[in-house]
């Protein structure tokens, strides 16, 4: 390693902070609304009338009634006690494709042709986005090999649900809607390649990896029959190994008659290096807040880029941008789309830093994207796997792409340590929990880092060392490892309350009834 | 219920001759003259060590917790050893003790109000308290058996006390049904393994086999799938054909769901709906398959991913044949299959030929519209 590493001592700030709605004084207002100027309330009466009578309230809502300066000090103070990309090293939050967001593509956002966009706006004044849209669209096109796509789904899951409406459009539309029921999955594929297909109505059919860790090709011919409506998968898988013969899976999903989606809400281990056009796929997605940096990992905005080829194209939700040559504009009037997966434009500020980042990097430079990703992922892999409690468990030995799922369980077996009082631990040295694994876990005691290009050399040996420190400290004194963390917002917190839903708080008023409850 | 001093009482089982074969190439300890045996090879006892060590996972509740337990070897010196407080019942030969002393042991320890059994021992532990508690109580084993073919053990002795302090703490409350299975050791002493199902055990359910926590699931763990698998299984039943269901918890649920009760050990026969023979040996099996279409609806049975062949052997290599494979039909949850690791599942009917057609993929049932290709070997 090329310097000294020196663990941080990560202190949180703690403010006790209590909920917004227990700052409520009543009477109290953050902002006076002032009273509409006299023409206006001529012309369009009180804002109440606007309400039609059947869907206005008849109690108000039970607001929290808080002050400006009160409501200021409040959410600084949240900030303050929340980790992010901006202050700490969210390296461990593999799967999400954790990136720096550059700020000019946030200061494009908070422009008023943006932000102050309105969805009703007529069509000649929105031009600009709208062409951006379509730009974006050819860039989409131009990486992925599809013809057509989809800006509408707001999520990677939204994008893969309308990839499966669209597999069950297209039979239909073969009249083999009722015969093909199933859907081919692997179950390193993300739990989405599954679950939106189930929600589609089909029957899921997974297939489980081979002695190297590939998913397994003689279990896909026992799974192929006049039944199969698609293969849904993920390449490269959880594991970080891309399926060298994934031509080859599509082709007989093809022959047996079904379609080929490819899930890649992570492009970043092929970005600029293999399409999903060359493998065969019919259909692909890319979480666009993902790979082409928009900030995310609060649940949003997100969207999740649909691209099609011609033949599916007619199937696409609506609206669909089109152009003229003279003209941009949204095309509603398509008789076999699957219809509206939203409203309007879409989330599209995240086009718009995607339209921003592609060109700031240009061709070459969402190649070296992918580079830097994966030779990233490898550097950290020398360096864990260095670490004596850490191990890989599926087809070790083989190279990864842009993240690989690791395993504590010698760790485990030796000192009864887990990879859950790990991600609890980890953050008193001042970087974020890392994520463990999808639905469902099948490596145990499972850890998925993700190093993407962002990073450092330095902030990725830091990672190691805090993981290797650990290990280490497990070995010593697995207490001090199993009660963290020690330096934190807050303690370690029962999470039986995840099992057991009777104790589970989504909203304040089950926090109110569980707390009187005692 | 609180003890004399307001504790909460745990019993503990020591099978102090537990283990005692396995380092020595015994292959078990049923039976003295084998004990004698064991120790004439120099074995040592393994399973007071190893309760110890499940203990120790639970030194941090020592000022709450009251351990029941028999005298001697079979628990007192480790409870004594491991400072916590200890009661102790009944009365044994020390040095000699029998699966009797066991058996009697888990009925004391139930009537004076312990609310989870500990054991330390194997499977043949396992079934002399299954014999004497049944699913009554909450019971955990401590692996130190020689066979382990029974899936109501922690993996290691310290996960098997850390499992113990979470039920305890209530940070766990669930059980699930957890098979207790033996192989007759005289017949694998000759290389033959022939296991049967003895029953079940309500086990604390390990977290994270009911659902990954933080893998964002919310699928309701075990109980949903074995739900899901039922209605699966029964919504496809046609009509004048014969499901010849065989044993364990997975394949109970699809006559749950029939609202029929079977028996939990045996092959149950329905028709259209309805139980034509119950606990059916393989001459009624046999009869049965020949007379009309018939589909064989099996689940795996216990650690080692067996379809045929352990604690189903009525389902003979006859009846298999005349089914034939394509009619055969296989549910598991997705935790039992993900627990073999990639392991096959194994077909051990006795007949190779036999085997040999079984082999190949199988779609498991593991769900509603739930599908997973898997290997079967023999």
């Amino acid at each position: 390693m090329s310097r000294e590493i020196k663990l941080r001592k990560y202190h949180a700030q703690v403010w006790d902070e209590p909920l917004l709605m227990d700052l409520s004084v009543e009477g109290q207002r953050g902002l006076l609304v002032p009273r509409a100027e006299e023409e206006i309330r001529a012309r369009y009466g009180s804002a109440q009338d606007l309400v039609p009578a059947s869907m206005r309230r008849r109690r108000p809502p039970d607001l929290p009634e808080v002050a400006q300066p009160q409501v200021v000090r409040h959410y600084t103070r949240l900030s303050q006690m929340t980790m992010g990309n901006d202050v700490s090293n969210d390296i461990g939050v593999g799967t999400c494709t954790m990136k720096y967001s550059p700020k000019v593509n946030e200061q494009l956002c908070s422009l008023p042709q943006m932000a102050d966009l309105h969805p009703l706006q007529d069509e000649s004044t929105v031009q600009g986005i709208l062409e951006i849209l379509y730009r974006t669209r050819d860039f989409i096109r131009e990486i992925s090999g599809m013809d057509e796509v989809s800006f509408q789904p707001s999520s990677g899951g939204q994008a893969v649900l309308a990839a499966a409406s669209i597999v069950r459009a297209y039979h239909k539309a073969r009249g083999e809607g009722k015969k093909r029921n199933q859907v081919i999955t692997t179950i390193f594929s993300h739990p989405v390649d599954a679950a939106c297909p189930a929600t589609a109505g089909f029957e899921v059919v997974t297939l489980m990896p081979d002695a190297n860790g590939y998913p397994d090709i003689e279990a896909l011919k026992a799974a192929l029959s006049d039944r199969t409506a698609a293969l849904f998968v993920t390449n490269p898988e959880d594991t970080g190994l891309y399926n060298p013969r994934i031509d080859e899976f599509v082709r007989l999903v093809h022959e047996a008659g079904g379609l080929c989606f490819t899930d890649q809400a992570n492009a970043n281990g092929v970005l600029g290096k293999a399409r999903a056009a060359e493998a065969g796929f019919d259909m692909c997605h890319f979480n666009l807040h993902k790979t082409f940096s928009s900030p995310h990992g609060g649940m949003g905005p997100g969207c999740g880029a649909l691209a099609v080829r011609e033949p599916l194209a007619k199937f696409l939700p609506v609206p669909v941008v089109a152009f003229d040559g003279k003209k941009y504009r949204l095309d509603y009037k398509r008789p076999h789309s699957i219809g509206k997966v939203r409203d309007f434009y879409g989330n599209v500020q995240v086009v718009l830093r995607t339209y921003a980042w592609i060109m700031s990097l240009g061709a070459k430079g969402l190649e070296t994207v992918a580079e830097t990703a994966v030779l990233n992922n490898n550097y950290l892999e020398k360096l864990l796997t260095a670490i004596p409690g850490v191990s890989i468990s599926y087809g070790p030995g083989r190279v990864r792409l842009d993240q690989i799922r690791y395993s504590w369980e010698k760790l485990t077996a030796e000192t009864g340590v887990t990879s859950e009082d790990i991600e609890r631990r980890m953050t008193d040295f001042g970087i974020q929990a890392y994520w463990t694994s999808h639905h469902p876990q099948i490596i145990p005691e499972p850890f998925t880092p993700e190093p993407t290009e962002s990073y450092s050399k330095d902030d990725i040996e830091y990672w190691a060392a805090v993981m290797r420190e650990i290990d280490r400290e497990a070995r010593q004194d697995p207490d001090r490892v199993k009660s963290a963390p020690h330096n934190g917002v807050t303690g370690k917190i029962d999470e039986s309350a995840m099992l057991f839903h009777e104790k589970c708080m989504f909203t304040y008023k089950k926090y109110k009834r569980i707390k009187q409850a005692g | 219920m609180a003890g004399a001093a307001g504790r909460r009482r745990i019993g503990l089982i020591v099978n102090p001759i537990a283990g005692m074969g396995g380092r020595v190439g015994l292959k078990g300890t049923d039976g003295l003259d084998i004990v004698a045996r064991a120790v004439a090879k120099g074995a040592r006892p393994e399973a007071g060590r190893r309760a110890a060590e499940a203990l120790g996972s639970l030194a941090g509740l020592k000022d709450r917790i009251e351990v029941l337990t028999y005298p001697d070897e079979m628990g007192e010196h480790v409870v004594r050893a491991a400072g916590f407080a200890c009661s102790v019942l009944g009365s044994i030969r020390s040095g000699q003790t029998t699966p009797e002393d066991t058996r009697r042991a888990a009925q004391d320890l139930e009537a004076a109000g312990v609310e989870l059994l500990l054991f330390s021992g194997g499977d043949g532990t396992a079934r002399d308290i299954c014999a004497a508690v049944g699913d009554r109580l909450p019971v955990l084993g401590i692996p130190a058996g020689v066979k382990m073919h029974s899936a109501v053990f922690g993996i290691s002795p310290r996960r098997a006390g850390e499992l113990a302090a979470l039920y305890l703490e209530g940070k766990i409350r669930g059980t699930r049904e957890a098979e207790v299975m033996d192989i007759d050791e005289e017949a694998f002493r000759h290389e033959r393994v022939c296991a049967k199902l003895y029953g079940y055990l309500r086990v604390p359910a390990e977290p994270r086999l009911v659902q990954g926590v933080k893998a964002g699931g919310g699928g309701g763990g075990e109980a949903s799938a074995l739900r899901g698998i039922a209605l699966d299984v029964t919504s496809r039943m046609e009509p004048g054909v014969a499901y010849l269901i065989g044993p364990g918890t997975t394949t109970r649920e699809i006559l749950h769901v029939l609202g029929l009760s079977g028996t939990l050990l045996g092959v149950d026969v329905v028709v259209d709906r309805r139980i034509e023979a119950a606990d059916a040996d393989e001459r009624v099996l046999l009869e049965t398959v020949e007379r009309m279409p018939a589909r064989i609806v099996v689940s795996v049975i216990g650690g080692q991913g067996y379809l045929f062949g352990r604690g189903n052997q009525q389902l003979s290599p006859r009846v298999l044949a005349q089914v034939g494979k394509e009619n055969v039909i296989v549910t598991a949850t997705p935790g039992k299959i993900f627990s073999l690791r990639g392991q096959p599942l194994l077909v051990d009917t006795g007949d190779p030929d036999v085997d040999r057609m079984l082999t190949g993929y199988v779609q498991i049932v593991t769900g509603l519209k739930e599908r997973l290709v898997y290997p079967v070997a023999c």
